[in-house]
């Protein structure tokens, strides 16, 4: 199929060493974003609208100035107003005014939690009363939470100059619906007359937040004359580069961002919430400033990914064959354009080949915090629906479930629902390890039910940097421009130890800052392991190829008379009687064969390769709480190669509980009046150790030609399956299709009151 | 402004002492004053156990204590965790089961988990997750932090029978 190595030839490859940056993770010493302390400095704090949607009349911030210890004040009259042009980032589009006006209010507040304004003083306490000494007089407006109202004729509009895209002709009044997009194939009518069975579900979720453990932190500083540096933890210090410097309105070359450590990001840290606005605050006085976020500015500000409203109608043969779908997406987008309801009209489907459909999407502004990235931006919720809708399908054509997924799912050579044809693809490959698991076939306690769930994500390539400097002892620092979130510092390590003929222990992997290392996009679209693997195994090459031309000049050979093996130059003239010389030789006498030996890859990885799950659940319902506990789990995943398989489990299980959390108990409350009521661990409960059985993890592997390794991105399918899976585990033990997420006690209980109440 | 406090404590075994202000935590005063950044801020009410410390051998949050409440007392953190330079059982075995993803809760659990190790050398799989129910891991789904308790509990039992 390709002329990738086998496996087994692999020295590094495929091993578990110990990660490099692991010590440092263990003992404390890491330093994340929080941890950073700049002489001179002082702290931030961020004034928050208390209304959901509301007019700023005016902001008198004469009182704070004048408090003892405050050092400066913005609000969005510091920044310039931007255009309304595309900025692209990774896994999210938005324009530079969109994003602008989310840092900082600009006329209007969106949303509760909304920057109004800021300060730096010489404490945090300080801080927190000038914060209260800032007086903002509000027109308060007409809220709108829910997708639907907000689509709604007359619902609040959010924003008057908004008209809908994507409808053909521009409309002429303003809309809260920011785009449509719609996607097709063949003849719906005539495929669901076809049909022998249809099934059809309208189903319901709620935002829910990436739910990292470390809040939002940085610290900046800029000089009068306008050069700034940043400390912040992020999945992108380029992407945080570029928005600084945009809405700072500096030259880019004239921010500098050190990456530091990152305590999760999962989507969520691929923007600027505090950068720009501590960078303002340090222009002002001058001094270097940190902010960081409590929990609940967190929940209130950043984040979450959309909740919407999912409708899906499929039609099948007698025998299983899909013959028609049908799938309308709605998503909120928050305070502005922007959901991830593109990505889940391409995702929907995207499992199934199936010859008539139609998928409608929709994005939708609404009084909630505009939501960012999260792990497979709007897949799973779509799935949810669309995996719910399979199951229901199996279970009345009495087919078992991953039979019919076997029937019509994807395999090389289909045209996927999103375009591309498929290639090198493991969707078959994994459904069989799934039915072939002793999970699928072990038998059920009583009031135990099973469900199965597919899942799908693209998983992207894009531009990446890395360099290989080799040591004058021969030993070898690997930089990149990738915040390594997962352990991926790791993987880099291992890919450039492989090629050098290296022990893992003798490359040291680190992640530059932008003024160290060429742009690399930001980590996310599990691209990292992918293109910038690529990057360092390509610059490893190069490497190896300058330490064979230094070992032909060593021995006076012709350059083709030079193998590379194991760490060492072989010579492969027969006239000659030379020992291998080892890379520490050869770096030793750099000097004399011509120079330093390193090497930067700049590349625009393509081919990356799809991703598939398939996750098997095992639940329980408490017929007296409601509370359902997941009590086996397994997730069978292709990926491609697995660089480092322990970290490659780490997503598969990392990812399955995340899914988990949002099918059982996660969710947004917003009250009446518009403003979030759970914005705290307490309140939003994600899953604990206590709730959890161990994940069992199954890696398939389909390898990815177009990779040096085969490796496929594993970190976002992961998060697809799971709500459906949950979902389809509750029918299975209750008889109760759950249409609704989260499946939290109060409404399990709720949902099984009506069963026994219907049948007295 | 209001006065600062002169607090004298323990710190892994070292005398320490600090001026703070009444309104700052026991995390605030090991973060910022003594610059003992290992203890992390994840929620500052409790709920997540990234500021878990040991205060007079008891298993506390530090965002949920006042630093002046610090007076006498003696405080252990992930800092003290690893004894001249060699790493404690649990985290050798945190880093060969790949426990940690992003290491931002790493810290606190590793110190609720040593305080289960000396409160229960031999728990169940049950009885560490409950333990360890109070500290919040977002990346791994803590399949592979519980393996590492288990086995890291295993490797202490072994050391004292041997010992």
């Amino acid at each position: 199929m390709s002329d990738l190595p086998e496996k087994s030839l692999f020295r590094v490859v495929g091993t578990r060493p110990i990660r490099p940056d692991g010590v440092d993770k263990v003992t404390g010493k890491a330093a994340f974003g929080a941890d950073i302390h700049l002489p001179g400095m002082v702290i931030g704090k961020i004034l928050r609208s208390p209304h959901p949607h509301a007019r700023i009349v005016s902001i008198d911030t004469r009182k704070a100035r004048a408090l003892p210890g405050v050092k400066a004040l913005v609000t969005a009259d510091d920044f310039p107003d931007l255009p309304d042009v595309d900025f692209e980032a990774g896994e999210g589009a938005a324009t530079l005014r969109d994003i602008a006006h989310n840092v900082m209010a600009r006329g209007k507040v969106l949303y509760d939690g909304h920057a109004v304004a800021a300060v730096a003083a010489i404490s945090p306490w300080i801080c927190d009363e000038a914060l209260a000494l800032i007086e903002v007089k509000y027109e308060v407006l007409p809220h709108v939470i829910e997708v639907e109202a907000a689509m709604a004729a007359d619902a609040p509009i959010l924003n008057e100059n908004q008209v809908t895209q994507g409808l053909g002709a521009k409309p002429d009044t303003p809309s809260n619906i920011a785009k449509r997009t719609v996607l097709n194939r063949g003849d719906l009518e005539a495929g669901f007359a076809e049909a022998d069975m249809i099934v059809e579900g309208r189903y319901r979720t709620q935002p829910v937040h990436q739910g990292y453990i470390e809040p939002h932190a940085c610290a900046a500083s800029m000089s009068a004359d306008g050069q700034g540096e940043v400390w912040s933890s992020s999945q992108g210090q380029f992407v945080i580069r570029a928005l600084c410097a945009k809405l700072m309105g500096a030259e880019m070359a004239d921010i500098k961002v050190t990456p530091a450590e990152i305590g999760g990001g999962f989507g969520g840290k691929t923007t600027v919430y505090l950068e720009p606005v501590a960078l303002a605050l340090s222009k002002q006085c001058g001094a270097p400033v940190k902010m960081t976020m409590t929990r609940d500015e967190v929940f209130r500000a950043t984040g979450p990914t959309s909740g919407g409203v999912i409708e899906v109608k499929l039609g099948a043969k007698k025998d299983g064959t899909l013959v028609a779908a049908q799938v309308e997406l709605k998503y909120q987008a928050g305070a502005f354009p922007g959901s991830p309801v593109g990505a889940a009209c391409m995702t929907a489907l995207a499992c199934y080949d199936i010859p008539n459909f139609l998928i409608t999407g929709w994005d939708v502004i609404t009084n909630t915090p505009k939501v960012a990235a999260y792990r497979a931006p709007g897949a799973p919720a779509a799935a949810f629906g669309v995996e719910s809708a399979m199951d229901e399908l199996a279970e009345r054509l009495g087919i078992d479930p991953i039979v019919l997924r076997e029937k019509n799912g994807v395999r090389d050579g289909v045209k996927a629902s999103y375009g591309p044809t498929f290639k090198d693809i493991g969707f078959q490959e994994t459904l069989a390890a799934a039915k072939a698991h002793p999970h699928y076939s072990a038998p059920l306690a009583p009031g135990v039910g099973r469900g199965v769930a597919a899942g799908f994500w693209f998983n992207i390539g894009g531009e990446s940097t890395a360099a290989v400097h080799i040591t004058e002892d021969g030993s070898a620092v690997v930089v990149s421009g990738n915040p390594d979130i997962g352990g991926s510092r790791a993987s880099m390590a291992m890919m450039a130890a492989e090629v050098l003929g290296l022990a893992v222990e003798k490359v040291r992997p680190i992640v530059g800052d932008t003024a160290s290392i060429g742009y690399s996009m930001l980590t996310g679209g599990s691209r990292t392991t992918f293109a910038t693997g690529m990057a360092v195994t390509q610059a490893a090459e190069k490497v190896v190829a300058e330490l064979k031309v230094r070992a032909a000049r060593t021995w006076d050979v012709a350059e083709d008379n030079v193998a590379w093996r194991d760490g060492e130059a072989i010579c492969l003239d027969p006239a000659k009687d030379n020992k291998p010389l080892s890379l520490a030789a050869l770096a030793g006498h750099t000097g004399k064969t011509g120079g330093p030996i390193s090497a930067e890859v700049s590349l625009n990885a393509q081919g990356a390769g799809p991703g598939f799950g398939v996750h098997i659940c095992d639940v329980e319902v408490d017929g007296e709480t409601g509370n359902v506990t997941v009590l086996r789990y397994t997730a069978v995943q292709d990926v491609g190669r697995a660089i480092h398989p322990a970290y490659v489990e780490g997503q598969l299980q990392g990812g399955a509980v995340q899914g988990i959390g949002w099918a059982l108990n996660e969710e947004y409350v917003f009250g009446d009046d518009g403003r979030m009521q759970n914005s705290g661990f307490l309140d939003y409960r994600m899953p604990v150790a206590s709730d959890l059985p161990m994940i069992d993890t199954v890696l398939v592997e389909v390898p990815n030609p177009r990779h040096p390794f085969g490796a496929k991105g594993v970190g976002e399918v992961p998060i697809v399956p799971p709500l459906a899976a949950v979902a389809n585990a509750v029918r299975a033990a209750t008889g109760i299709r759950m249409m609704e997420l989260p499946i939290s006690p109060p409404k399990m209980r709720a949902a099984l009151d009506a069963v026994a109440q219907a049948a007295e | 402004m209001s006065r600062k406090t002169h607090v004298t404590t323990t710190v892994n075994g070292d005398a320490a002492e600090f001026l703070t202000d009444p309104h700052a935590t026991l995390l605030d005063a090991l973060r910022d004053d003594l610059r003992l950044t290992g203890a992390k801020e994840g929620c500052g009410s409790g709920d997540c156990g990234a500021c878990s410390v040991m205060v007079d051998g008891r298993l506390v949050c530090a965002c949920l204590m006042l630093a002046v409440e610090a007076e006498g007392k003696r405080i252990e953190t992930i800092e003290g965790m690893a004894q001249e330079g060699e790493l404690h059982p649990l985290q050798t075995q945190f880093l060969r089961h790949a426990a940690l993803q992003c290491g931002f809760c790493t810290p606190g659990i590793l110190v609720a988990a040593k305080a289960l190790l000396e409160a229960n050398p031999n728990p169940t799989e049950v009885e560490a997750r409950f333990w360890l129910a109070g500290n919040l891991c977002r990346c791994t789904g803590y399949d592979k932090i519980i393996r590492a308790v288990m086995d890291a509990a295993a490797d202490m039992r072994q050391e004292r029978r041997a010992s």
